[in-house]
């Protein structure tokens, strides 16, 4: 196992170069291997809704894609509340994957979407592979769907509860069931946890398994304590930590992937990044980490016109520093 | 639910009222949309403050003319004791109007409004749409203390049917706002019983209410990330239409309830016949 903070193997590209340019000029287009979305920006699954409550504050459309909450083969109450707790630059969540089931979704969500010209990435789980499977199935074919993120951050019930990303062998049953019977048109994309030992060998048993691009990262596992009550303020007793609190070790593991993709570790495949990104430097430094789009969660809650906002900012900071095109930023920081 | 706007909004004014603080915000566009019920999240800190989630507070009034919305709100941790130090001509990131509002019955019908410390802060406006109507309304307020009540003054300008309680007895009567109610739907004849408070308070304002024969609506304060219907943080066991039960947004599908279909002794657990209930092993 090779886990390289060095850049090593290919050359420097194109480089910004020359004097500032017009931020109208850049080209924002994300390159997402066979596919490409009009600029970099979605949303975070599970902060975003279906995408209903946040096209009160912007067209849907205006961003490369909204990811949606993820959504399991059937109904699913999630964990009872307390659900969250604030902490600092960031929060604990145990929301426990409350959804309506996938047939409820692709019944009355995603053709919402897709009449609001959305480019919807689907967010599925199971607890079972098969499940991934059967939900992953359902996606064929279904107008304004670009692609699938396959949370393998929920536990394995087969598996005694255990987390599928957190070992390489359950991350690579899962990707692998899932492309099997995915639509061949649609990227499949995993998304890690970063609570590992190594995130580069679990990223890549999901590209040997057929992913098509990774997304990082998912949640910390975190716990809050009431001092008050003398009790774990969640009612999940743990939960997830996000929002700008993790952005250093979000642009840490995308850093790693890209580094040991460049060094030949593993296959090339773009990555989604995400984790505490709130402005459009904070974009920046993924791209820059190598990151080919991102995605804009908790700092939704703080402010719901945050995506289109960091898009704006993005390209100004693109623009500021000599990049024509968005796709010259991405791993610029191994160079 | 309402369709709010992200507005930099100038303080106006901010004073003490008893043990709270009486924020005024002139925020364009907003106070047009408002209906009773709504409320605002204020953001605390400016873009790069580390407290990232936003604070809820009911609306207390909204003047179209003047282009302001009113909060009341009580000094409690980080965030509340952040916005007591805000002074007029400063700018707070706020989002309203949100969630769904308090049904106001579309002709003269006779409501208690029932409130517990600044829970009272949205119900007078809500008294001015029922009166308008050619209704007619009663109040019972209640607080712990003389200091922690709030618009005894504001109630008593709208009707002469006010009731105040404490609980410990420094103003008004002895106890708590229930105590009096009963005997003030049988008294008035009240058809809706309104009530904003604390949980355990709407639970038993809504069985008292529906016991005697009125329509019991709540204002809830679950605690929320997002406030706008994303998150699925603020979710209470709610009984719908079709009798099925379901984690609801208090958000969006609230914060104002049908009380009789809030499932009050269930919040803060999974209820085995809640949608969804079996997929997390509960049976
Ligand atoms: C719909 C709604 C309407 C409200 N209306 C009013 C009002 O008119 N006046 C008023 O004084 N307060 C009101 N509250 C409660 C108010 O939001 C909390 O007192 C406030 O968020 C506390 O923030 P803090 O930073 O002082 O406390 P902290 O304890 O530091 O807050 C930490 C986190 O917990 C949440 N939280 C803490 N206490 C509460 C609470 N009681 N309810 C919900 N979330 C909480 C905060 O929003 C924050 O996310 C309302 C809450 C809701 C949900
Ligand atoms: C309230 C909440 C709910 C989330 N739900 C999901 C989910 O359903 N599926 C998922 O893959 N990630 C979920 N996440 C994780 C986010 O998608 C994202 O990976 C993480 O929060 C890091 O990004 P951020 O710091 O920008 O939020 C959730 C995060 C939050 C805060
Ligand atoms: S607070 Fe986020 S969904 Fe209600």
């Amino acid at each position: 196992m090779i886990e390289t903070t060095a850049a090593g193997g290919a050359a420097s590209t194109t480089q910004a170069v020359g004097g500032p340019v017009a931020a109208h000029q850049v080209d924002m287009t994300a390159a997402l291997g066979r596919s490409s979305l009009p600029n970099p920006i979605t949303t975070a699954s599970g902060c975003a809704g279906y995408g209903r409550d946040l096209a009160k504050f912007f067209g849907l459309d205006e961003i490369g894609a909204i990811t949606t909450k993820t959504i399991m083969p059937y109904p699913r109450s999630g964990r009872a509340t307390p659900r969250m707790a604030e902490t600092p630059s960031g929060m604990l969540n145990s929301i426990g994957l409350q959804g309506s089931g996938i047939d409820a979704f692709v019944a009355h969500e995603l053709p919402w979407l897709a009449q609001r010209g959305a480019r919807t990435i689907v967010s599925i789980a199971g607890e079972r592979v098969e499940e991934f499977a059967e939900s992953a199935a359902r996606l064929t074919g279904v107008p304004g769907v670009v692609g699938i993120e396959v949370n393998i951050s929920c536990p394995n019930v087969a598996d005694r509860g255990l987390v599928f990303a957190c070992n390489p062998a359950t991350s690579y049953d899962v990707i692998r069931a899932v492309r099997e019977v995915a639509d061949p048109a649609l990227p499949v994309y995993a998304k890690l946890s970063p609570d590992v030992t190594s995130i580069v060998e679990i990223a890549r048993a999901c590209v040997e398994a057929g992913a098509d691009g990774l997304s990082m990262i998912n949640t910390l596992l975190g716990m809050e304590i009431d001092t008050t009550r003398l009790r774990p303020a969640l009612a999940g007793v743990t939960g997830g930590l996000s929002g700008p609190a993790i952005r250093p070790v979000a642009v840490r593991c995308v850093y790693q992937v890209y580094a040991a993709m460049r060094a030949g570790v593993m296959p090339e495949v773009p990555i989604l990044g995400m984790g505490g990104i709130r402005s459009g430097l904070d974009a920046l430094q993924f791209l820059l980490a190598g990151a080919s789009a991102v995605s804009v969660g908790t700092v939704i809650f703080n402010d719901p016109g945050a995506p289109v906002r960091i898009l704006e900012e993005l390209r100004d900071a693109l623009a500021t520093r000599g990049f024509w095109r968005l796709a010259d930023a991405v791993g610029a920081a191994h160079r | 639910m309402a369709n709010p706007l992200q507005v930099a909004a100038e303080v106006v004014s901010l004073q003490p009222a008893g043990a709270y603080h009486h924020l005024v915000l002139r925020a364009p566009g907003v106070a047009e949309r408002v209906e009773p019920g709504h409320f605002v999240a204020v953001a605390i800190g400016g873009r790069d403050s580390a407290t990232l989630l936003r604070r809820a507070f009911s609306i207390h009034r909204a003047d179209e003319a003047a282009g302001t919305v009113e909060v009341v709100f009580a000094e409690h941790g980080k965030g509340t004791r952040e916005l007591a130090r805000v002074r007029p001509g400063d700018r707070l990131d706020v989002v309203a109007p949100l969630g769904t509002p308090f049904p106001v019955p579309s002709g003269p019908a006779t409501a208690l409004l029932v409130a517990g410390g600044y829970g009272s802060a949205p119900m007078f406006a809500l008294a001015e749409r029922i009166l308008d109507q050619g209704g007619r309304v009663g109040f019972i307020l209640g607080a712990a203390t003389a200091d922690r009540l709030y618009g005894v003054d504001q109630a008593l300008a709208l009707t002469p049917d006010v009731v105040v309680t404490t609980d410990d007895g420094s103003a008004g009567t002895r106890g708590l706002v229930t105590g009096p109610l009963a005997e003030a739907i049988a008294a008035t004849g009240a058809q809706a019983v309104y009530s904003c408070g604390p949980m355990a308070m709407l639970r038993a304002v809504t069985e008292i209410a529906t016991a005697h024969g009125a329509r019991s609506w709540t204002a809830v304060e679950e605690s929320m990330a997002c406030g706008v219907g994303v998150c699925m943080t603020c979710v209470l066991p709610v009984v719908g239409n079709d009798g099925v039960s379901r984690f609801v947004r208090s958000c969006v599908d609230g914060p104002c309830f049908d009380g009789t279909k809030v499932r009050w002794s269930d919040v803060g657990t999974i209820p085995a016949d809640v949608e969804g209930a079996a997929a997390m092993g509960v049976r």
